[in-house]
């Protein structure tokens, strides 16, 4: 049965064409006879009779091949018959007969250049309207912190306990290995440029001032930003997909008390001890490679780390940690609690998550710094 | 009874189970050839479970099942691939792929097991549409601009978009207002009687299984407590049985 597949005779007589179709006529073989059945050729003044007499199988795939060969050639101007149909066989042909409609098949494609002038402005209205957006969320959130400060028994302890679990403890294994490799690294590199000058012993200066003011922290920030900022965005925009955000409204609760203050301070208060993990093990890494590689012994390693870095050294790192928490778990419940329609949008809004969380990190490490420099320290 | 070469799907002894919960022990099932089959059953009697069990989507701990003839457990993968595009599968929300038109959802079987030239494709993708009721513009249309309703109907123009003798259902007319599922009821029955589908529908609503189904399957107690007609349902005397049939909404929808 579905071994057998279809094939055609065409037979010329005195008044008429003969096209027999035989055999299974179905979505398997029809494919091939679709180019033949274009391809006959009709003769002026003589009639085309469909004999399907031997047809054996028939689905509607082959049922529209039939009906859109007669279709044609009526079209064309020949006069066609039907001959010896089964009657299920002309059931089906009957019934795709009904349903020659044609539709498109894509939506028809824009003009490019209007098309690219069109992404453009959509692009800085989102831009736009974001911005805004984000800024209503920022004087949500500190109105939010301002209400908690009144009365701090709306703090929701339980949930901050355990964001403070999660992206903070859970954290510090990995902190604690790229910010070791890092120091390890620096140490190595400054090395060789240093022995160059027969300056070995400022690697110490190096590996101290680097880690201590800018790699400590931003290394945390940005594996923080990729770990718990797409976290908190995924979270949040799942909720909001199963409509439990709004379940929460409707229950008198404010999303923003329930979901994003306890991940906030949870990440405002962690990543300040994250970087100090981080502050902590570049300099271990950075102290052991000086040892192995320069035989910078560790007692020689601190008492030049006394002299080379100051306690603001150190404060400069550390001050930056809350900021950057801040603007990571903003960041990341913001673009959260934007998702809606998809599961497609909670990636697209994950992505834009942590790539905001960095790019704005980076761009308010730059303010510091000027900052800094103003200050002088 | 039906002889046994009428038999498009023979369920039996047939197990299921998640971990220590038991979902179907013993099951047994046949499907005769161009039937409308309703299978019910409370929540958690695993009605969705069985039909992804047959068309291969969940593997049994026990049992065999042979679709057209075919054992499916046992058979190879090119013989799976081949049973595969002898039946079509609806699943709730249409489980159309959203970064494709309509048309092209239907036409995804058709790239693939056949050598149909894509003009050819276009016309057939064209005709489907047409032929589960979508107007001619829903072609070129995403998953994401259509309602529930024409989700159903794209998602049921694909499951037939090779032709296939047995079409799978599964609640097609769940999410759907009442006018818009006796549509697709009626949609059903059509194409079942014009291209002779055998159709396995799983549902919950009684209005579809007294408007289409010929017969109907119980599932109770982790098997089929009964198959037969709207009559022979109404005659039972297990108490599930009897509180669906003659419930107020049975009654609402003219059965009981």
């Amino acid at each position: 049965m579905a071994a057998e597949t279809g094939w055609i005779e065409t037979t010329e007589r005195a008044a008429e064409v003969v096209v027999s179709a035989a055999g299974a006529w179905d979505v398997t073989s029809v494919g091939a006879l679709d180019a033949r059945l274009k391809a006959i050729k009709p003769v002026r003044g003589k009639a085309i009779a469909l004999d399907l007499a031997q047809l054996a199988d028939l689905d509607t795939t082959g049922a529209w091949l039939l009906y859109r060969t007669g279709r044609d050639l009526k079209a064309a101007g020949y006069a066609v018959e039907v001959r010896h149909a089964r009657a299920d066989h002309q059931l089906l042909i009957d019934e795709v007969a009904a349903n020659d409609k044609p539709c498109e098949i894509e939506p028809p494609p824009r003009n490019s250049l209007i098309e690219v002038a069109r992404h453009v402005g959509a692009a800085t209205v989102d831009i736009a309207e974001e911005t805004i957006e984000l800024v209503a969320f920022f004087g949500r959130i500190i109105s939010g912190i301002g209400a908690v400060i009144v009365k701090p028994t709306r703090l929701r302890l339980t949930s901050l306990v355990y964001h403070m679990e999660e992206v903070g403890l859970n954290a510090v294994p990995i902190v604690a290995l790229i910010s070791f490799l890092i120091g390890v690294v620096l140490a190595y590199q400054g090395a060789t440029q240093l022995r160059q000058f027969g300056a070995e012993v400022f690697v110490v200066d190096l590996i101290a001032i680097s880690v201590l003011r800018e790699i400590g922290i931003l290394l945390t920030a940005i594996i923080v930003a990729g770990r718990s900022g797409s976290a908190f965005t995924a979270q949040i925009g799942s909720m909001k997909l199963h409509e439990e955000v709004d379940a929460m409204r409707t229950l008198g609760l404010d999303p923003t008390e329930v979901l994003v203050l306890p991940r906030l301070l949870a990440l405002v208060i962690m990543l300040p001890l994250l970087t100090f993990v981080a502050d902590l093990m570049g300099l271990l890494g950075g102290a052991l490679m000086a040892w192995l590689e320069l035989n910078i012994s560790p007692a020689v390693f601190i008492a030049r780390l006394n002299q080379a870095v100051s306690i603001w050294s150190f404060m400069v790192g550390m001050i930056k940690a809350p900021v950057f928490a801040f603007v990571i778990a903003m960041i990341g419940c913001f673009e959260g609690l934007k998702v809606e329609g998809s599961a497609e949008s909670v990636g697209q809004r994950t992505t834009r998550s942590v790539v905001e969380g960095i790019f704005l990190v980076i761009v308010v490490d730059a303010v510091f710094s000027i900052f800094f420099a103003y200050v002088g320290v | 009874m039906a002889a046994a070469t009428d038999l498009v799907i023979r369920v039996r002894g047939l197990r299921n189970q998640f971990g220590r919960q038991v979902i179907h022990d013993g099951l047994d099932l046949d499907v005769r050839r161009g039937e409308i089959l309703g299978v019910v059953g409370g929540s958690g009697t695993g009605k969705s479970v069985l039909l992804r069990t047959i068309v291969g989507l969940n593997r049994p701990a026990a049992g065999s099942i042979e679709v057209l003839g075919q054992d499916v457990l046992a058979a190879s993968e090119e013989g799976r691939r081949r049973l595969e595009q002898r039946w079509g599968v609806l699943f709730q929300d249409g489980a159309l792929f959203s970064s494709l038109t309509v048309a092209q959802n239907i036409e995804v079987p058709l790239k693939e097991h056949t050598d149909m030239a894509p003009d050819f494709m276009n016309e057939i993708a064209a005709y489907k549409v047409s032929m589960v009721g979508l107007p001619p513009e829903a072609g070129a249309k995403y998953p994401s601009e259509l309602s529930g309703g024409m989700r159903k109907r794209a998602g049921l123009a694909r499951s037939l978009a090779l032709d296939p003798e047995i079409l799978f259902l599964d609640e097609p007319t769940a999410g759907l207002d009442p006018i818009g599922a006796a549509a697709f009821d009626q949609l059903v029955r059509r194409l079942q009687r014009a291209l002779g589908l055998t159709v396995f529908m799983v549902t919950h609503d009684l209005d579809s299984l007294h408007a289409i189904c010929d017969r109907i399957a119980v599932l109770a107690d982790k098997k089929v407590l009964l198959v037969g007609s709207m009559r022979e349902m109404l005659a039972c005397e297990h108490a599930w049985v009897r509180n669906y049939f003659h419930g107020p909404r049975a009654r609402a929808a003219g059965i009981a």
